[in-house]
């Protein structure tokens, strides 16, 4: 779908028109996906497009910002108060890529408070709603990424993913969503939630988008010490992974992991996984069951690091600096404190608690530490499952059950973060994956889940654009589109 | 003296000052004459989404340090996060190595209270961001605000860490002087920039709990904070008070310690692997630093012993400041080594003291025209003092920079022996009481004539050859 926008645009349709258009959408929404609109400065770069076009792979195409991702002179808030009011003075790696390709940023999406949930109902600007059904949530954290990107409110959107936050809502929304490789993407400009999980990620329609954004994102950046440099030295103005699109599932092994199936997973699901991998099989491919036996574990592995990493990671927001400020100051301490009381909102607040007491001293070793080994071990099973002679992809069902109502689990943290049972582990073992639209239960779309090896994003686009192009699911439309 | 009762051990924060950039982001060090928070970026202000990157050669110097100080340097070594608020820390934690630093088990050499050469153990030296500045309107207890200067926050430190192997207040003293010396040896660090050594130290009476006293801001700070905190612990121990393990401020201002906290409100830090940076495999690094390493002071002395015949005090004196050390090696091309060594170690050096200033106020060309005018006998020994005085007490002013026309404007030149001899006969003329006095047995009584002849000269007059003169005319007559 990119590709015919980008086509028109070159033809000389007018990228003021296009991006006017998705704007008069936004207004009429009733999804709340955005937290802030760039209005001016996207009509004004759209203008500035239609009176002298530049090139680029994403030339006068809008795009759609996580609200986590720093975009210099547009707020950046993470959906939290504490950081209402801060505009960062610099570009994330990701936007300056965007930009050196020539999209235009239109404004930036509700998501759950420094992405800390899987419903975007934590963002202190009020939930999201699935453009499927508008009682249910989007899934979540980069709930408003996807939620405009199923409706058209943006042809494509950015999200980060620590434990599932692409590829859930990407789910839930019945649209496509990458998580890319730990060191793929740099973090540069990511406002971090927990370091060593998360990544930044495409949001799209199609599988082609996804790898069309994903090419433009991906390369090191010597900035971010985290981002990989082997085979990675970035090349402007070129395409990595739609070439690879073409090639089919023929001679690849998929591996189904037993433990993504069974209790708690919603029987429609199960089948729409199935039939998937069924399809695949059609076209091509081999599959076998595969095991992946420390995924019990994952749960509680990643809730540790993560809270902990979060514990860390937020404690900079004082307001002494940026973001909120409340009434006459007093001493430092007492200031601060207030700021944070007023400015987290619960479920922030139940992770940085819990976090914090994870790595308290005594408790560090009983914790911390046992869940770096619980990840290592997880790791170790993915490289086994993936290894030469095993699989060259997993097939699992990206969400154990469809989007769920609004308000139904919130109250409920526990059952809220098992959830993210099927999409933790992929985080904790730092492989890329897909979800995919393959069906829907009682209206409401259903993801697949293709899972690769380190760095082999390639294979992962390959299977799932052959599986799009063998299925119309990526073709309805929600309800909700006005 | 030595106090055999008294265990103190030292934190060392050292800032590696002559980096060009800071240890995480790319800002300019330069900021000691800067307005606040003109030296900082998104990095070092911690803004959300910003990441640390390890400045390379931040590492290979803290290795030099390291490698310097005889220690075993780590095959890998990785940051951590140490975990507290205070307002001059923006990311509310500050990035430091916890296990695996960058070099454990060294030691220095420092000449011990008895005189003798001592060993003091170092434990670790681990590297780590500083914190910002934080400024008070008025003091500490009464500003109404206070304010933050970031251009500190992010320069390079390095903590090092000894055993507790010192004795006395005057031991730390050696210890960090010799450790100042070494890392200016390496060209690592600039001494004399404001902030660029701050210590922490732990410091009991045998059989007591240990006091950690924080905040002494400079070397010259630390002999007065422990001289202080030793009184404090003795005179509590006879009142039959016992230390608990606490942590003490220095009041710098009013030279006193104060307890800040107890063993009880003791910090946890919740140390942890910094996410952002990966672990370093410095093992690889280590032989090309060490190749690269300078000749350390110990050696040179050594060698300056061994290459020009000079006294171990001498030598000792002569390396204890690399910029004197190069300053001697210059001058003893030139002019006699032995002469050399003794001019500057004893004479120069006491005159830089007392002014306070650097060997830069001196240039190694003066230094052998003075030595080569003595040596030709051209002025006295008095003379040459005072010519330097001069050069030094007049430094800026172009007119007083060549030792030859100091002499010449001065009248400082020795005497011709005819001059001396005139002043002799006239001293002798004008002294008659003493030369009654000498003539009747009072041998001291020609130091009153020897002294009429030194003022008739100004000086001029070598004393021991005006004393014999004085002699020979007063034994003639
Ligand atoms: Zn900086």
């Amino acid at each position: 779908m990119l590709r015919e926008l980008k086509e028109g645009l070159a033809a000389g349709a007018s990228a003021e028109e296009v991006v006017s258009a998705i704007f008069e959408k936004i207004k009429r929404s009733r999804l709340n996906a955005y937290n802030c609109l760039s209005e001016e400065s996207a009509l004004e770069r759209a203008k500035n497009f239609d009176k002298k076009p530049w090139g680029g792979l994403l030339a006068g195409v809008p795009i759609a910002i996580k609200s986590s991702i720093s975009t210099k002179g547009i707020e950046t808030n993470c959906s939290s108060r504490i950081l209402s009011g801060y505009i960062p003075p610099y570009d994330a790696h990701v936007i300056e890529r965007l930009k050196e390709e020539g999209a235009i940023i239109i404004g930036k999406t509700n998501m759950d408070e420094f992405a800390m949930g899987t419903s975007t109902e934590t963002s202190c600007l009020g939930p999201t709603r699935n453009p499927w059904d508008t009682d249910r949530v989007p899934g979540g954290s980069s709930g408003g990424s996807a939620a405009a990107v199923a409706a058209g409110e943006a042809p494509a959107a950015l999200g980060s993913d620590t434990g599932g936050s692409i590829r859930c809502p990407a789910s839930f929304c019945g649209i496509v969503g990458i998580k890319p490789t730990y060191g793929l993407v740099s973090r540069y400009g990511l406002v971090s939630y927990a370091n060593s999980l998360e990544q930044i990620g495409p949001l799209a329609l199609t599988v082609e988008d996804a790898a069309l954004v994903l090419d433009v994102i991906a390369g090191h950046d010597p900035r971010d010490s985290t981002s990989a440099e082997q085979d990675r030295v970035f090349l402007p103005h070129t395409e990595r992974y739609l070439p690879s699109l073409t090639n089919g599932v023929k001679g690849l092994t998929l591996g189904v992991p037993e433990e993504y199936f069974g209790e708690g997973v919603d029987p429609e699901v199960e089948k729409a996984v199935w039939d998937a991998i069924s399809k695949l099989e059609d076209l091509g491919a081999a599959w076998k069951m595969v095991s992946l036996p420390h995924t019990k574990y994952a749960l509680a592995a990643y809730y540790i690091i993560a809270m902990s990493e979060a514990s860390s990671n937020l404690a900079r927001f004082d307001g002494l600096r940026y973001g909120l400020r409340l009434g006459a100051d007093q001493d430092w301490h007492t200031t601060f404190s207030e700021i944070r009381a007023a400015g987290f909102g619960p479920e922030v607040k139940r992770r940085i608690l819990l976090g914090t007491y994870a790595l308290s001293a005594g408790y560090y070793g009983r914790y911390y530490l046992k869940a770096l080994k619980v990840r290592t071990l997880i790791k170790e099973d993915f490289e086994r499952a993936l290894s030469a002679g095993g699989a060259d992809l997993l097939v699992t069902p990206t969400m154990p059950f469809p989007a769920f109502k609004i308000g139904e689990r919130i109250e409920d943290p526990l059952s809220l973060y098992m959830a993210d049972v099927f999409t933790v582990p992929i985080n904790l073992a730092g492989v890329p994956a897909i979800s995919v639209p393959c069906g829907f239960a009682g209206g409401l779309p259903i993801g697949l889940q293709i899972i690769g090896r380190h760095f082999d994003e390639a294979s992962i686009l390959r299977a799932a654009k052959a599986y799009e192009d063998a299925t119309p699911y990526h073709e309805a439309v929600p309800k909700e589109v006005v | 003296m030595a106090e055999k009762d008294v265990i103190i051990g030292l934190e060392v924060h050292v800032q590696l000052n002559r980096l060009r950039s800071k240890l995480f982001c790319g800002c300019s060090t330069d900021y000691h004459a800067s307005d606040p928070n003109t030296h900082t970026c998104p990095v070092c202000l911690g803004l959300p989404g910003t990441l640390p990157v390890v400045n390379r050669r931040a590492v290979e110097y803290a290795i030099r340090v390291a490698l310097a100080l005889n220690c075993d340097i780590q095959g890998e070594t990785l940051f951590y996060r140490k975990n507290y608020y205070y307002p001059d820390l923006p990311k509310a934690f500050q990035i430091t190595q916890y296990d695996f630093p960058l070099g454990l088990g060294g030691s220095i050499l420092i000449k011990g209270e008895d005189g003798e050469e001592k060993k003091i153990r170092i434990t670790r030296v681990h590297m780590e961001e500083d914190p910002g500045r934080l400024v008070h309107a008025g003091t500490i207890d009464r500003a109404k605000y206070s304010m933050v200067d970031y251009n500190r926050c992010g320069m390079s430190l390095l903590e090092v860490v000894t055993e507790p192997d010192l004795r006395s207040p005057k031991e730390a003293r050696s210890f960090l002087d010799k450790l100042r010396n070494i890392l200016e040896y390496l060209d690592v660090f600039d001494g004399d920039l404001e902030g660029a050594m701050r210590i922490d130290s732990n410091i009991s009476l045998t059989g007591g709990e240990r006091a950690e006293v924080k905040n002494i801001s400079s070397h010259k700070g630390v002999e007065k904070a422990l001289a202080y905190e030793i009184t404090r612990q003795r005179s509590a121990r006879r009142r039959g008070v016992a230390q608990v393990q606490e942590t003490r401020h220095y009041d710098e201002l009013r030279g006193i310690t104060v307890s800040i906290r107890t063993k009880e409100e003791a910090h946890d830090y919740r140390y942890f692997p910094e996410p952002d940076l990966v672990p370093m495999r410095i093992a690889d690094w280590v032989p090309k630093v060490e190749a690269e390493l300078p000749e350390l002071p110990d050696a040179k002395r050594e060698r300056f012993v061994a290459q020009y015949a000079i006294a171990d005090d001498h030598a000792r004196s002569l390396t204890s400041e690399i910029r004197v050390a190069n300053f001697y090696e210059v001058v003893a091309k030139r002019a006699p080594p032995r002469l050399a060594a003794v001019w500057i170690a004893d004479v120069l050096k006491g005159e830089l003291n007392y002014r306070d200033v650097t060997i830069d106020r001196f240039s190694s060309h003066q230094m052998v025209e003075i030595l080569d005018m003595i040596e030709k006998g051209k002025i006295t020994e008095k003379a040459a003092v005072e010519v330097i005085r001069t050069i030094l007490d007049h430094s800026g002013d172009p007119s007083v920079v060549d030792p030859v026309a100091v002499v010449e404007a001065k009248g400082l030149a020795r005497a011709e022996d005819d001059a001396v001899k005139a002043a002799v006969r006239a001293a002798v003329e004008e002294s008659a009481q003493a030369v009654a006095d000498y003539r009747a047995g009072n041998e001291k009584a020609i130091n009153f004539i020897v002294g009429v002849v030194m003022k008739k000269t100004r000086g001029r007059a070598d004393p021991g050859e005006a004393n014999r003169l004085v002699k020979e005319a007063l034994d003639g007559i």
